[in-house]
């Protein structure tokens, strides 16, 4: 349900602009409206609530109900700089209010201490460009906390022998576990490993005003008709909105953020959803577009100032750097029903080889391994089904009918290690339907990333061996083309010559310019990135609101 | 008629406005009230295709008949998939009309290459539809992907499998397509929207959450 909102002229001076309002972008509309301060947030995509979600597969996976879209927003792809880029859908992001929290699936690990400092640990990794975050896990920690009390996380502290320190037990039991998770756990410990019920951003108990889950089974790419899933529309712009402060703007799309001549942000010039054209002033601007629309969004700002795009004068690193996470997928067929199709996506996962030792396994990197269904049944029809079964006909029938009750997969996630010719960047050629350069992605997997998604792979194969599956597989580990996680574009440091933020998420180049999203990533950390998108949008939040309440922004 | 989204509608604003946990309690009734009504009204009623030409039809109707056949168990036939084709290529997936009407006449040559006394594909056996199929598959091979979107196919048999599934495993509440939920009922889906533990075999004993004895020794 919308709230009432206040409604900003644009040519009022609101205190932040906020564009975007995704897993970070309402977080931080929610902070900063919180703490008195006025502030319009602009989405590019519609506002859409439970009434509008749906499971019909084709509307939401077909037709892109809450994602970015092909046909008006086509991508490009290419491996190296060298190449000239094709036209091919190179990503994927939530386009609804809300943003991909609203379709998430809702793992929400922690990050661990190693993610921060993995630098200073293994030392340089020839071919990558990995450095030590400015900030550390102890920085991080109380934001975590919010997050999973403020937001929502159900999870067991203390159940993971891996996890780093906490301030706080979790706010809520697990979630049920599921006959994936039961054979996950079992096999697991067979092997020695310490499988733990997995944290997840839905809610195990009914919480301010939100149901609990109710195990509907269209969870992953759906949106939450009960609102069980702890996206921040649900968990964060409804409190945004009853401050009286805040002003979601759906439907304007971001083009441009217009600086005077002191090199200060004025505001956001978008398009309305007839694409005329309108400015919204504000004091200070927070980008939180995504890991690919904010960094697409400065180069897009260029000007006679920033000729290489706002907030690249000093670095040059606006768009570089881009992470993937690394990963791979098995799936095993059982005996018995395990009936995963219902409930949330994931009930067990293990962090046993969260921190690798690179000497032994001769690779950088490390993971985790969560037990999960994910398929919806037109998806299952389509992907879930061992390479060697017929494609048509009765023999394909009986396998899809045997199978669809019957098979989990195990989900391998793991770093991808930052390579600087790894970018999001703008298309020369290519234009959006609003004319505007398409996005074009430039991404070649470090050879450690495929080390550790094959590493791991095998780690999930040995799994549902121990497992007794009576049929394995996986899907290929190739390199990757596509776009889930958009990490690390606009990187976080304490040297304006190698990052774009500092750790406060304000532009080393423009004093009242923040970003806060998955851009601002050093490590990829192990394949997990909304739960420390959150955590840094609480602290910029918090750093914003101290800065902006000493007069120190606009000085 | 129970509209789709008029239902959803309701639940989300008694989900917020009322009481969130009276939702979880009753969703389940109120789903199958819904369903329930929806189905009545589906069955009867002569159909007017609106991509398909009279002729196209039968030959479609075939087509996903081979892919999904009706054995001891309903197929792509009794689930409405031509309907659900039909329709889809005047809505959502109308970008893949081209390939419906490059594929058909490619595949009547075909028919009278291998077949020369049959008229068309449906007037064949089923195992002459299955070498004509086969043919097809083998003439375009398609390229393996890691993971399938549903609007990733290229070839028209590819297309026509992609729609052919989703005609027939689509949410049966959503309008045509898994007509009586046969699809569903074939896999395994119960059509309910709400589901309680246990949800299969191996969780129904489960003794609940034991930490484990010490940490094992990583290699």
């Amino acid at each position: 349900m919308k709230v009432e909102q206040p409604k900003y002229k644009t040519s009022e001076e609101v205190d932040f602009v906020i564009i975007g309002s995704g897993a970070a972008g309402g977080i931080l509309a929610k902070e900063l409206s919180t703490n008195g301060f006025r502030a319009v947030v602009l989405e590019q995509g519609p506002y859409l609530t439970e009434a509008d979600y749906t499971h019909n597969e084709i509307k939401v996976l077909g037709e892109d109900l809450l994602t970015n879209h092909p046909k008006l927003q086509p991508t490009t792809f290419r491996k190296t700089p060298q190449d000239k880029a094709k036209q091919q859908r190179a990503l994927v992001y939530g386009r609804s209010v809300g943003g991909t929290s609203v379709h998430f699936t809702a793992n929400f690990w922690r990050f661990h201490e190693i993610d921060f400092i993995e630098r200073s640990k293994v030392g340089a990794i020839p071919g990558a460009n990995l450095v030590d975050w400015p900030i550390r896990y102890a920085d991080l920690e109380p934001y975590y906390t919010k997050v999973e009390w403020e937001i929502g996380v159900s999870g067991l502290a203390g159940a993971s022998p891996f996890d780093p320190p906490r301030s706080k037990p979790y706010p809520m039991p697990p979630l049920p576990v599921k006959s994936s998770g039961v054979i996950f756990e079992r096999a697991a410990r067979q092997l020695g490993w310490n499988p733990f019920p997995a944290p997840m951003a839905i809610l195990s108990q009914p919480r301010a005003g939100r149901s609990a889950c109710v195990n509907c089974g269209f969870c992953l790419s759906f949106g939450c008709e009960v609102g069980a899933k702890s996206s921040s529309l649900v968990a964060a712009i409804r409190v945004a909105e009853k401050t009286g402060r805040c002003e979601i703007r759906p439907d304007s799309y971001v083009y441009r953020i217009e600086t005077d001549a002191r090199g200060r942000a004025v505001g956001a010039a978008y398009f309305d959803k007839d694409k005329n054209t309108h400015l919204q002033k504000a004091k200070a601007v927070i980008v939180c577009a995504n890991g690919a629309e904010t960094p697409r969004l400065l180069l897009m700002s260029a000007n006679k100032q920033f000729p290489n795009g706002l907030a690249n004068n000093s670095s040059g690193v606006v768009g570089k750097n881009l992470m993937l996470n690394s990963g791979a997928i098995s799936l095993g067929v059982f005996d018995h029903p395990l009936n995963d199709y219902k409930g949330f996506a994931v009930s067990r996962i293990l962090h046993d080889f969260y921190e690798l030792d690179g000497q032994k396994v001769g690779f950088c990197g490390g993971g985790g391994l969560d037990a999960r269904f994910d398929m919806t049944p037109i998806g299952f029809a389509l992907n879930g089904l061992a390479p060697d079964t017929p494609k048509w006909g009765s023999a394909f029938k009986k396998t899809l009918a045997e199978n669809f009750t019957r098979t989990m997969e195990v989900f391998c996630h793991a770093t991808s290690l930052a390579r600087e010719d790894n970018s999001f960047s703008l298309d020369p050629d290519v234009k959006d339907a609003w004319g505007l350069p398409a996005l074009r992605m430039t991404y070649k997997d470090h050879p450690d990333d495929l080390k550790v998604a094959k590493w791991l792979n095998d780690r999930a194969l040995e799994l549902l061996d121990a497992a007794g599956a009576t049929k394995k597989w996986s899907y290929p580990i190739v390199e990757q083309e596509f776009a889930v996680h958009l990490l690390g574009t606009c990187r976080m440091g304490d040297d304006p010559k190698t990052s774009v933020i500092n750790s406060d998420h304000r532009t080393h180049d423009v004093k009242n310019l923040f970003l806060c999203d998955g851009s601002s990533f050093v490590t990829s950390g192990r394949g997990q990135p909304t739960m420390t998108i959150e955590a840094l949008a609480f602290r910029a939040a918090h750093r914003i609101s101290a800065l902006a309440k000493s007069g120190e922004i606009n000085a | 008629m129970i509209n789709e989204l008029s239902r959803r509608r309701f639940l989300s604003q008694a989900g917020i406005g009322v009481s969130a946990a009276w939702v979880s309690v009753h969703w389940p009734e109120m789903i199958s009230a819904a369903a329930h009504a929806h189905q009545a009204v589906q069955s009867g009623a002569a159909y007017k295709f609106e991509f398909f030409t009279p002729a196209e039809a039968p030959e479609i109707d075939a087509l996903s008949a081979r892919i999904i056949p009706t054995d001891d168990t309903p197929g792509a036939r009794e689930a409405g998939v031509l309907y659900f084709i039909d329709r889809a290529l005047v809505t959502f997936a109308n970008g893949d009309q081209q390939k419906y009407r490059d594929g058909l006449p490619e595949l009547q040559d075909l028919v009278h290459e291998k077949f020369p006394a049959a008229q068309k594909f449906s007037a064949l056996s089923a195992d002459q539809q299955d070498e004509i199929l086969r043919t097809l598959e083998a003439n375009h091979k398609e390229k393996p992907q890691r993971r399938r979107n549903l609007h990733s196919a290229e070839t028209f048999l590819d297309t026509l499998r992609v729609h052919t599934i989703s005609g027939f495993l689509i949410d049966p509440e959503a309008d045509l397509g898994n007509r009586g939920g046969v699809g569903w009922k074939l896999i395994g889906r119960e059509p309910e929207h709400s589901f309680q533990p246990p949800f299969g075999y191996y969780d129904k004993d489960y003794p609940g959450w034991q930490p484990a004895q010490k940490v094992a020794d990583k290699g």
